[in-house]
């Protein structure tokens, strides 16, 4: 068979990606038919960069989710003769695979595309919830450090300096290494920090319903039910039904990047926190009598969301670059794994002579982060619309 | 400010102090000595002999006293073997045994010895510096001027089309990693097989086969245009970003001011507005950013000297920590944090500075 030309090779990529193109002119379509009703959400699609920023995201999350829909060949696999081929070679014996590498093979003779495509996977399984967790300690932290101030707020502050004044690539060598998977740092650190969540929605929910037992001990209840069973399960691997589960590596490198992030996020909620803190609304709570963490989490925080929401989404981006810098040092992840980073570091050896096995992964990866990049972008401005 | 000078020193000794802890007890670890010991005397040893060789050298001591030994507060380690020779922390440093002192340890001016570089770790570390501060040189010669202008551009006229224009540039670059604009750099221009490279030699504009070299080794004993300058793009680009976001928010910030207003109505032409009245204020901010930035190159640093085996600081440190070179790590531990200190150190400094406000109060 002959090689592919550039424009089938894109032809056939475009058609592979299918899944994607239907989801997202679905969701297009829905969101800005009903974008008056939808609030801040709604309000993105008023800005350009904030949909093609949108869109980016959409694409890859969708991507990540149709990954087995749309990849050719086994990310894993090795053919024969194939070994750094070129975009659109054939394969020699195709039988009943795939006919062609898209965008060619890697050195262990892998197609490039299928990996790109299962490496959006790995990302987005990680990045939003290290995210997320960090967002949840950094306010579970930040709202009393700026609310009640005093030694609380220096213990606090200084231990969040303390962590960011060590240079992150420095932090990864020392945390995501082998021998310490042996140890018990992972599993202690990841103990304290997957208490985070807990605690968050506990109190959140403690704060606002404790007048009606009833209601507070069903919701209090089920979260803590949920909770605690995800917790042994992804810190301790004993969940006794297996459904949450974490392997030592990912644990590793999840713990690392939380740890990053955490207190870059306390910094900014303690800001808010010391500014908002001064409003009319939160003395008025304070008149009626309403507790400290009922005034944080139900007045303050509210009021804060503009700011953190943006933040959210450029920490997500960050949270990919970190995970790219890990994968690149080759650090806490298993050499076989697609993810963006290795595929990037392993294709770097052979980089001007084969480029597409390191290239496809890289610009993946900066897609993505512009993509949130942009999203954060329309968001900040849509919210100070108002 | 003076009082504020000691304060901020005393709690910058602190913080130094707990970092390096962490630092001493997370390279010491009783896995990451079992392959120190491995690595230096042999990998097929069992437990046994991994323990009485740990013992032997210094490594069975509690965590606290030898971080007590490594910075010369707590006397060093010494053993007399069966036969008589005088084996000790303090002796291994020095060629006779009697001249050398009772404590060795930062505090003395020792560092220690690089397991991988078989040389003197404050040598080691302080020919790569000379190496990284050159890079960094031309880092911050590059990326400053050129983020400054951008975020000044964009910020001079809100929202016109110039201002659209450089800041999509500017997400753009901080959406780009190091390792993912060293791989675009690498393919672009220094393959002799694709980028632009084969269509110059082609034309018969460039020499070599490459436009920019790929590697930047040669670099160590003489800098050229075509050596230095992906590494020197690579990591001025991802900052750069930053530090022109600020600069533009800053600078639409004091283009909305009543004085520029008034300067305006007084028929002062744009030009000048923006150099006389408006640059001063607009570049506070950046300032205090820049300094901070500092640091967070190390990143990039790393990244940039490991892509194009630059052999600097970053790749030192790149090395050290992938062959479990314990002492050579935690030097560059206490280099990279004091780096980091001082440059916060600098920045609030010159933030008050620049700031009367804050200066009064």
């Amino acid at each position: 068979m002959e090689p592919l030309s550039w424009l089938e090779i894109i032809a056939r990529a475009l058609q592979q990606l299918l899944p994607v193109w239907i989801a997202l002119a679905v969701t297009f379509a829905v969101s800005i038919r009903y974008k008056r009703r939808l609030g801040l959400y709604g309000k993105l699609f008023d800005s350009n960069v904030g949909m093609i920023g949108f869109a980016i995201v959409m694409f890859w999350l969708f991507t990540a989710f149709f990954a087995d829909l749309i990849i050719t060949h086994d990310p894993l696999a090795q053919v024969s003769r194939m070994r750094n081929a070129s975009p659109g070679t054939p394969l020699p014996r195709p039988d009943d695979m795939y006919e062609y590498y898209i965008l060619g093979g890697d050195s262990l003779a892998r197609d490039v595309f299928s990996r790109m495509v299962m490496g959006a996977r790995e990302v987005l399984r990680i990045a939003p919830f290290a995210a997320m967790i960090s967002f949840m300690i950094g306010i579970l932290l930040g709202l009393p450090a700026g609310y009640f101030s005093g030694r609380l707020d220096t213990a606090l502050t200084f231990l969040a300096n303390l962590v960011l004044a060590f240079p992150v690539i420095l932090l990864f060598f020392l945390l995501v290494a082998p021998e310490i998977q042996d140890t018990l740092i992972p599993v202690v650190m990841a103990g304290v920090l997957f208490i985070a969540p807990i605690l968050f929605v506990t109190i959140l929910l403690n704060s606002r319903f404790f007048t009606q037992p009833a209601k507070r001990n069903l919701y209090v209840g089920a979260v803590l039910l949920v909770g605690v069973w995800a917790y042994i399960g992804l810190v301790f691997d004993a969940d006794p039904m297996g459904v949450w589960s974490m392997s030592p590596n990912l644990l590793n490198v999840f713990v690392a990047v939380v740890f990053v992030n955490a207190p870059t996020v306390f910094r900014i909620v303690r800001g808010i926190t010391l500014d908002i803190k001064t409003r009319d609304y939160v003395a008025a709570a304070q008149t009626r009598g309403e507790g400290p963490w009922y005034i944080m989490l139900w007045e303050i925080l509210p009021n804060a969301r503009g700011p953190l929401i943006v933040d959210f989404c450029l920490r997500i981006g960050y949270t990919t670059i970190l995970l790219g810098t890990l994968g690149f040092f080759g650090l806490g992840v298993s050499p076989e794994s697609p993810d963006w980073g290795s595929t990037i570091n392993a294709g770097r050896r052979l980089l001007s002579v084969y480029p597409t096995p390191a290239l496809v992964p890289a610009l993946s990866l900066m897609s993505l982060v512009l993509g949130l990049n942009l999203l954060a972008d329309g968001l900040r401005e849509e919210s100070l619309k108002d | 400010m003076l009082l504020f000078l000691l304060r901020r020193i005393g709690v910058m000794i602190f913080t130094a102090l707990c970092l390096t802890l962490v630092v001493f007890y997370l390279t010491n670890l009783p896995a990451k000595l079992e392959t120190l010991a491995k690595t230096q005397a042999g990998s097929r040893m069992t437990d046994a002999e991994v323990d009485r060789w740990l013992v032997r050298n210094g490594y069975a001591s509690p965590v606290l006293v030898r971080y007590g030994e490594w910075l010369g507060v707590v006397p060093g380690w010494t053993r007399v073997a069966e036969d008589g020779t005088v084996t000790g922390r303090c002796v291994n440093f020095q060629d006779d045994p009697a001249a050398a002192g009772e404590r060795c340890g930062l505090l003395q001016g020792q560092w220690g010895f690089s397991t991988r570089f078989s040389a003197p770790v404050d040598e080691v570390i302080a020919a790569r510096l000379g190496a990284t501060g050159l890079l960094m040189m031309w880092v911050l010669i590059f990326m400053v001027p050129m983020a400054l202008l951008l975020g000044v551009f964009a910020g001079m006229r809100e929202g016109s089309r110039t201002d659209r224009s450089l800041s999509t540039v500017a997400i753009v670059t901080t959406a780009t990693p190091e390792y993912v604009s060293g791989v675009v750099f690498i393919v672009l221009l220094a393959s002799s097989s694709v980028g632009i490279s084969p269509l110059l030699v082609s034309w018969g504009w460039i020499e070599g086969p490459v436009l920019f070299q790929g590697n930047a080794r040669s670099a160590l004993t003489e800098i050229t245009f075509s050596n230095f300058t992906l590494p020197v793009l690579t990591v001025a680009l991802y900052g750069m970003g930053y530090i022109a976001r600020i600069t533009r928010a800053s600078m639409t910030e004091v283009m909305t001011q009543q004085y520029i207003r008034t300067a305006r109505l007084k028929g002062v032409s744009f030009g000048n507005i923006v150099m006389k009245h408006a640059l001063r204020n607009a570049l506070i901010a950046p300032f205090t950013v820049i300094m901070l930035q500092i640091p967070w190159l190390l990143n990039g640093v790393v990244i940039s000297e490991v892509l194009f085996s630059y052999p600097g600081f970053g790749w030192t440190l790149f090395e050290a920590a992938v062959n479990n070179d314990i002492e050579l790590l935690l030097a560059s531990s206490v280099v990279a944090v004091i780096v980091v200190l001082i440059t916060q150190l600098i920045s609030d400094i010159g933030y008050v500075y620049l700031n009367p406000r804050i200066r009064i109060s």
